[in-house]
């Protein structure tokens, strides 16, 4: 499939030819003024070449519309063409509401990729051809930086934050994943594959892959253990120390200091390890945090099962009863995963 | 020797049994050059070790290009390639690039182009040079015992926490060195400010003047940043401190801010002077003035302001909100058009006018050609909607290298090839540094055009083994290096050869007009015999006396 | 500052030693050198502006995102010292002034002595630096990992310790960010500072051997311009790091 020597990137995603479009146009336009001024460089070489050695040039004569021309033509192509180049990029960073979000985990020196399913995969991943893609990418050491050429698309890594980008794949293939940021030793090797199949045939890798728990599932079993449900439950009304969370993700939350934010990745993990960063009004300050006490996958977990929580009253994750009895200082209660409640989290 | 580069032998200039005095006479001994206050004699130092810089990034460089011929990492392990990319990247950006023009050429020219006897503070000039070769021997120190393996970039928390090797003795090297460039950037601005000669009035300095000027402002403003980034990377990591640590609460980010807020403008510290050196080129081997003087003046003032505020273009990908990526990408094209403007207008100066084809104009056009390309290519990938594909790749490799190295080092050698004659008194042989010329325009392009493919195909930057199907631009390029290499040898040899064999070459070999040709070649101490007196702008070949001198000259030649 | 240039009198009684009266070189004229050193002095100063800048941006940027933290952190920090050392250092820039103009008035015992007062006032300062220091190096407030001490913060008002954890339960963590910056910040100005001591003492030396009087005390100006500069950033510096939080003692 690849040639021995290659002069383009395979196209395979939906906005890669939106990209080339822009590069070949750019190029072109370079390759325009380029041969416009060499090609002048040269006619004038040869034209006005000294044949006397004491010849001088002509004086010059003022031409400030010479001047206007030059500095109005390049401004105005490269305003249309910033333009253009800023509605591909918003095209290229603002995910369609039906992407399917994936995650990857940047280390020294491997990309750990988690599927909304719960398969795990290390410098490889296998998605389906036609379905928008959303990749969450953290980092557990330096900077890293998430790049498939074949997609046109590239983010870094940052340790400390997330941060996202999307892709629908058009053609089934194998393309590189590469780490574009400078990280070290195994820079170079911190490579992979990004296996592009048809649906069936990415059905039927799911079904035979060590599958685990799904994102979601594996989050429910921690949202358990660490005791979020104890607080965070469903059912509202007694006791209720910490907000509901169903419906949250995504939606504006209304913060104690009067301020709105969108409850967003960042902020779910923002409340999750200083939960007092941006407390949501109504409520005590009674969270610990969990600093030093989760994993940045876990962390994902945690957040891919805020997520699945639709609106109120469609949970599909338990969270309901075995709550410790009223009136438990509120920092022991959290900090004690040992009533994990009943609730198994669902398949 | 090959006698059509170079001049006749000029008017007024027996061969002689007594030396005329001048600055490389007037003294001798190693303490007359060590102690020397004189800005020429400090310009001829800071070559020396400018061009020891070179010649080790450069040897980086071939070493880097050997790695890359085959996809495996088979000459070296990664940890040595990450380190000798870094020390290619630091001792080139550093040592070389940012002091090149300014130190050398500007400290023998700027205040021979107005018409002052030194620089305001020459002591502090000779410190500059000082302060130079100790950042250096930081650096090499840390070179030998090891290296560093952090990138030129220096991105937390890599540097700060991860990376083991030689951070902290670098990062002092590149801050001393900051001093260096801060003081000699001083001192042209007092310099220009305080001491041009009567009659010389803003508008009738020379553009490489203007351009130097324009660059020191950006030194003075930028470097101080670089410097306090520097020494919070050295102090985080000597003291575990967690500014830039997003483990202790650190934002790393900050860290790209704060650094991309030096060195975008460190490019401009690179080309800007490489701009005003091609001006005077240009001028004087087509005999016209520049085209649009005032524009090209004020474009150069224009690109140290507009270059203040594009850094967040480094971080399209980094995480920054795509508003501000939206203003730094719209704000960086702005500062293209300044750069677009100089060059129709260098362009427009050859119309009509009187063109020879020596070197130092060879070099100029390559510049032009060159820089053409580079500019072009950073406004693509300043163009949102392709930067994230070519981030980080060689697309960038290829396109800063046509910059910097394309532009300017070209315009650094032609510079060179222009002012030699001047600096020494000597002629160097014609066809070999034509050939030069021609060797470096084709070795680069050689070199440095297939890795704008390779970079649009993905292959990331600083990869020491690459997937096989990038071989063969690999390859090219490797094989581009190498003809790049021997166009950088020969010059080396031909003007050492020059120092004592070169034929003399008179006052003005090329017939050029300003201040600096109107005193003798080598120039005495203090620049002039008497303080000149300016009387029109920069660049009027078209007056009387010109033509009567050329025309004297030719009569001369004729005999 | 407003110098009334006197006739040249290197004619009279100036040795061969009190070659300042000709410009040096490459200058013209005593003029063109005052001018040129005066500006190569202010532009100094923007380097410096700059080098601090960096600085200032590095604990916006942290304020702004730990605000409590950083309250706290400034809560520990002895503004009655800092409030005198801003006292000693704005007296010594008016000893400085001084010193100045006693150099115009031909004063030399005068400008010996504010020179002396100068000095005195700046080693106070650093004095003072020291003793502060040494309170957050025996409080472990010291950052980082600094001669096997690692940074120890503990509020003694379990109150207010509280109620910062209540709001940023990462404090303590955040809180060591502003003692980075702050002994940075501090420290960067002490070294200033020292330098600035260092050189006040070769100007002392020579306005012994008479070298000013009130055609030449260029040197003495432009001490006197980076002495006044090092005061305007403590002047930042103070509100900045000390009087951040709500003091409760």
């Amino acid at each position: 499939m690849k040639s021995t020597f290659p002069l383009f990137p395979d196209s395979a995603s939906s906005l890669s030819s939106h990209v080339d479009a822009l590069y070949i146009i750019w190029a072109l336009v370079s390759v325009f003024f380029t041969i416009l001024i060499a090609g002048l460089i040269v006619f004038f070489m040869a034209r006005y070449r000294r044949s006397d050695p004491e010849q001088v040039g002509v004086e010059e004569r003022a031409a400030v519309w010479l001047e206007i021309l030059w500095s109005a033509v390049p401004l105005a192509v490269m305003l249309a063409m910033f333009a253009w180049g800023t509605r591909v990029f918003f095209q290229l960073y603002r995910p369609p509401v039906d992407a399917v979000e994936y995650t990857a985990i940047g280390k020294q020196w491997m990309w750990k990729v988690q599927h909304p399913e719960g398969q795990r995969e290390i410098n490889a991943l296998h998605i389906p051809v036609g379905q928008a893609i959303k990749v969450k990418l953290a980092s557990e050491d330096v900077i890293h930086s998430f790049y498939i050429p074949a997609f046109r698309i590239k983010q870094d890594a940052v340790p400390g934050r997330y941060t996202s980008l999307w892709f629908k794949a058009t053609k089934p293939g194998v393309y590189h994943l590469f780490c574009a940021e400078y990280c070290g030793t195994e820079h170079s090797r911190m490579i992979g594959s990004v296996y592009v199949m048809e649906p069936r045939d990415y059905e039927s890798w799911l079904a035979g892959g060590s599958g685990g728990k799904s994102m979601v599932a594996s989050g429910a079993d921690l949202f358990t253990s660490l005791a979020c449900v104890s607080c965070h439950r469903a059912s509202p009304g007694i006791n209720q120390r910490g907000p509901n969370l169903e419906g949250v993700y995504n939606s504006q939350v209304k913060l104690a200091d009067g301020r709105t934010v969108t409850a967003d990745d960042n902020y779910v993990r923002e409340s999750i390890l200083n939960p007092f960063a941006k407390m949501v009004a109504g409520y005590d300050p009674v969270m610990p945090t969990f600093q030093g006490q989760v994993t940045e996958e876990q962390l994902t977990q945690l957040i891919a099962y805020v997520r699945s929580l639709g609106p109120i009253g469609s949970a599909p994750a338990g969270g309901t009863g075995g709550t410790p009895a009223a009136g438990t200082a509120p920092s022991t209660a959290a900090n004690t995963p040992q009533t994990p409640g009943p609730a198994a989290p669902q398949k | 020797m090959d006698t059509t580069a170079v001049a006749r032998a000029p008017l007024g200039t027996p061969e002689t049994a007594y030396e005329r005095p001048s600055y490389l006479n007037s003294e001798y001994g190693w303490k007359s050059w060590l102690f020397t206050l004189d800005h020429k004699r400090i310009a001829l130092l800071y070559l020396i070790s400018v061009t020891f810089f070179f010649a080790l990034g450069g040897t980086f460089a071939a070493i880097i290009r050997l790695e890359l011929l085959t996809p495996e990492g088979d000459l070296m392990g990664p940890d040595t390639y990450n380190r000798v990319f870094t020390m290619h990247g630091i001792i080139m950006v550093f040592f070389f690039l940012i002091p090149a023009i300014p130190a050398v050429l500007g400290n023998f020219l700027v205040p021979i182009m107005i018409g002052a006897k030194d620089l305001a503070m020459p002591r502090l000039n000779l410190a500059s040079w000082y302060v130079y070769n100790l950042g250096g021997l930081f650096t090499l120190w840390a070179i030998v015992n090891g290296g560093v393996d952090t990138g030129w970039t220096f991105y937390t928390p890599f540097s700060t926490t991860y990376s083991n090797t030689y951070v902290v003795p670098t990062a002092i090297g590149i801050f001393v060195t900051g001093f260096s460039t801060i003081f000699t950037a001083l001192n042209f601005i007092v310099t220009i400010h305080r001491m041009r000669a009567p009659g010389l009035s803003w508008f009738r300095l020379p553009l490489f003047i203007w351009s130097t000027y324009a660059t020191s402002i950006i030194i003075m403003l930028g470097t101080p940043v670089i410097a306090i980034t520097i020494l919070l990377v050295a102090a985080e990591r000597v003291f575990g401190l967690g500014i830039f640590n997003p483990k202790l609460g650190g934002d790393p980010v900050l860290f790209e801010h704060l650094f991309w807020f030096y060195s975008h403008p460190a490019v401009y510290i690179m080309i800007l002077p490489a701009m005003g050196v091609v001006s005077e080129l240009i001028a004087a081997f087509a005999r016209k003035k520049v085209f649009g003087y005032r524009i090209v003046a004020f474009a150069s003032v224009a690109i140290a302001v507009l270059g203040f505020l594009v850094w967040g273009h480094h971080l399209f990908v980094a995480g920054e909100s795509a508003y501000s990526a939206t203003v730094f990408s719209v704000l960086s094209m702005l500062v293209a058009v300044p750069s677009a403007v100089k060059v129709f207008n260098w362009t427009a100066t050859l119309y009509e006018g009187s063109i020879s084809y020596q070197t130092p104009m060879l070099y100029a056009l390559g510049f032009i050609g060159l820089f053409t390309i580079g500019g072009l290519t950073g406004v693509m990938v300043a163009t949102l909607g392709i930067d994230p594909h070519v981030h980080d790749t060689y697309f960038i490799v290829a396109h800063f290298h046509y910059i910097m190295v394309g532009g300017t080092i070209m315009a650094y050698l032609g510079g060179l090839h222009y002012w030699w004659p001047k600096m020494t008194g000597r002629l160097y042989p014609g066809f070999a540094s034509k050939l030069s010329a021609l060797l470096v325009f084709v070795g680069f392009n050689l070199t440095f055009f297939p890795q704008f493919i390779l970079g649009y195909m993905g292959m990331p930057r600083r990869y020491w083994s690459y997937p096989p199907e990038f071989q063969v631009l690999n390859v090219l390029s490797t094989a581009g290096a190498t003809i790049l290499g021997v166009g950088y040898v020969l010059p080396i040899c031909y003007f050492a050869w020059s120092l004592k064999y070169g034929a003399k070459s008179g006052d003005n070999p090329w017939g050029a007009v300003g201040l600096e040709w109107d005193t003798p070649s080598p120039p005495p101490t203090e620049n002039f015999y008497t303080t000149p007196v300016v009387t029109h702008g920069p660049y009027e070949y078209t007056r009387e006396e010109v033509h009567n001198r050329l025309t004297q000259e030719k009569e001369a030649s004729l005999v | 500052m407003s110098s009334t240039p006197l006739v040249d009198r290197h004619e009279h009684g100036h040795g061969g030693a009190h070659g300042h009266r000709h410009p040096a070189h490459q200058f013209d004229s005593m003029e063109q050198q005052k001018e040129s050193s005066t500006l190569g002095m202010w532009l100094f100063l923007v380097t410096e502006i700059m080098f601090f800048g960096g600085l200032f941006t590095a604990y916006m940027v942290y304020r702004h995102m730990y605000p409590v933290a950083f309250a706290v952190a400034s809560s520990t920090l002895n503004v009655t010292w800092g409030a005198i050392n801003t006292g000693v250092l704005i007296c010594s820039s008016l000893t400085m002034a001084l010193a100045i103009r006693s150099a115009q008035i031909n004063w030399r015992k005068g400008s010996m002595l504010f020179l002396v007062l100068t000095m005195l006032l700046g080693g106070a300062f650093l004095g003072i630096k020291a003793i502060e220091y040494h309170d957050k190096f025996v409080e472990n407030h010291v950052p980082g990992n600094v001669l096997n001490q690692p940074f120890d913060f503990v509020l003694e008002n379990a109150h207010e310790a509280a109620a910062a954890a209540r709001v940023d339960p990462l404090y303590q963590r955040h809180a060591e960010i502003f003692f980075s910056l702050y002994f940075i910040m501090t420290g960067l100005h002490a070294t200033h500072m020292i330098i600035g001591l260092g050189v006040l003492a070769v100007l002392l030396f020579y306005t012994k051997r008479g070298k000013f009087d009130s055609e030449y005390y260029n040197p003495l100006e432009m001490t006197g311009l980076y002495w006044h500069f090092v005061d305007i950033v403590w002047i930042f510096l103070f509100p900045l790091l000390y009087l951040l939080g709500a003091h409760t003692h």
